[in-house]
């Protein structure tokens, strides 16, 4: 019958949609995980490679709160190193002096589109470029 | 009980979901959502086709307008639709903006005593904001599911957390579907005779998902997990390629979990009513029993014998006896 025929238009429709990513990713070739550019001088980070994996944006609000709020300006970690609270001289200017080559690769990859880090701090790199 | 029952069975899944997945990663992490979004796609087309293949033979539209009759009698397009297009724009309005719930009313006993009807629209309401912001949620989610990241992912996350509150930024839908969901739970409470007409499966359906809620705002505002980790699984699953990446939180795997089940339940249930209200045959058709004659097409031939045929029959003695005939 002519509705039948509706019903399973509408149907197929609705699988296309539901195994869209599936479809989409094979069309789009598997997204590996990035590779991360990590610095040369420099073995170890502000805490353990899983906490700043997961929680590295806690603590820059933490750090952005205890120096705006309470004016602590460093940083000691639970093993005993200092560290200056600045997410552009620590952070960026000493260790991951490519934004583009740490940051926003794993940020694009999980679809974290500009964090609102970057309305305030300045990429060292693009001032370097812009500089010369 | 039947609340209590389906709460305690949601708390069952749900720590089953949080140390099975340190225990048994690969099984609650790639072989039960492989299973159950298999059990969703065979499942749902089954029952899909199971109700394409009942006849409705007959226009039985709920009708709640002016019928299409003569032109000078204004008649209702929308709510007694007399055309294939009036149709379409009536089921829009129902999928879209459950127009059938904005007319849901009351009815109280007040002193008198006097059967008073009142309008309700809070179910309407929550129902609404329920449906679309999980609309909004899943497409959100499509960002660990979909590399690259198409724009209309990165935009709905925009929209979503526009007034940038927090970090992470809070996402508007999280707060409006955890207070639809609570509203549709105090509802079923509350209300004696909802509360009468409640089953297991009603409550089991809010309970999970309230759950999948909850374990996915714990996962994004307080204890973090590795994003990265959850997109390589993600994709992993998309592409037929599944590998767990090591140090996934227990609550993520509680999430996704109670989403496999949810989304195994899904055809099984009446969370069915996804496509069931496509399918409801008082809305879906246009009411034009007047206009065009619907034959029922397994009607059984039934042998007549029309008045012509009879005339003819008796045709002599109807004449003799001096009787008007049609045909002389």
């Amino acid at each position: 019958m002519r509705d039948r025929s509706l019903i399973y238009l509408g149907l197929l429709i609705f699988l296309a949609v539901v195994t869209f990513p599936f479809t989409y990713n094979l069309a789009a070739g598997s997204g590996e995980m990035p590779d991360l550019e990590y610095p040369d001088n420099e073995t170890q980070c502000v805490e353990s490679k899983e906490f700043m994996r997961s929680s590295h944006m806690q603590l820059l609000v933490d750090w952005r709160e205890s120096l705006v709020r309470e004016n602590v300006r460093t940083h000691k970690t639970s093993d005993g190193r200092t560290y200056d609270i600045s997410l552009t001289n620590t952070c960026l200017a000493a260790c991951h002096t490519r934004k583009g080559d740490f940051c926003d690769r794993c940020h694009d990859y999980s679809g974290v589109e500009n964090p609102y880090c970057w309305d305030c701090h300045i990429d060292p790199e693009q001032t370097e470029r812009s500089a010369r | 009980m039947a609340a209590f029952y389906s709460l305690i069975l949601v708390l069952l899944l749900s720590i089953a979901g949080y140390f099975g997945g340190s225990a048994a990663g690969t099984f609650f992490g790639i072989i039960i959502p492989y299973a159950a979004i298999a059990v969703f796609l065979i499942g749902l087309t089954a029952r899909v086709l199971q109700w394409a293949k009942i006849p409705v033979p007959f226009r039985i539209t709920t009708t709640c307008g002016q019928q299409k009759s003569l032109p000078w009698i204004k008649y209702s397009r929308l709510d007694n639709p007399g055309s294939g297009l009036g149709t379409v724009f009536r089921m829009a309005l129902e999928i879209l903006l459950f127009r059938s719930l904005f007319r849901n009313t009351k009815a109280e006993i007040k002193d008198g005593p006097r059967l008073v009807f009142s309008e309700r629209k809070f179910l309407w309401l929550a129902a609404l904001a329920f449906h679309w912001t999980f609309l909004f949620i899943l497409l959100r989610h499509l960002r660990f599911f979909l590399e690259p990241v198409p724009g209309f992912v990165l935009l709905a996350q925009t929209l979503d957390g526009f007034f940038q509150i927090g970090t992470p930024v809070l996402y508007m839908t999280d707060l409006v579907i955890l207070a639809a969901l609570a509203y549709l739970l105090i509802r079923r409470f509350s209300d004696s005779q909802v509360r009468y007409i409640s089953l297991f499966a009603d409550y089991f359906a809010l309970f999970l998902l309230l759950g999948l809620v909850l374990s996915g705002i714990a996962l994004r505002y307080f204890i973090k997990t590795d994003i990265s980790g959850i997109k390589e699984l993600a994709l992993g699953l998309a592409t037929f390629s599944p590998a767990l990446p090591a140090g996934l939180s227990p609550i993520f795997f509680m999430h996704i979990f109670l989403l496999s089940i949810l989304v195994a339940f899904f055809p099984f249930s009446k969370l069915m009513h996804m496509g069931g209200v496509f399918l409801s045959p008082t809305r879906n058709l246009a009411n034009n029993n007047r206009m065009k004659r619907h034959i029922n097409p397994w009607n059984h031939p039934v042998k007549v014998h029309t008045y012509e045929e009879w005339e003819d029959e008796f045709r002599d003695k109807i004449r003799a006896a001096g009787l008007p005939l049609d045909k002389a």
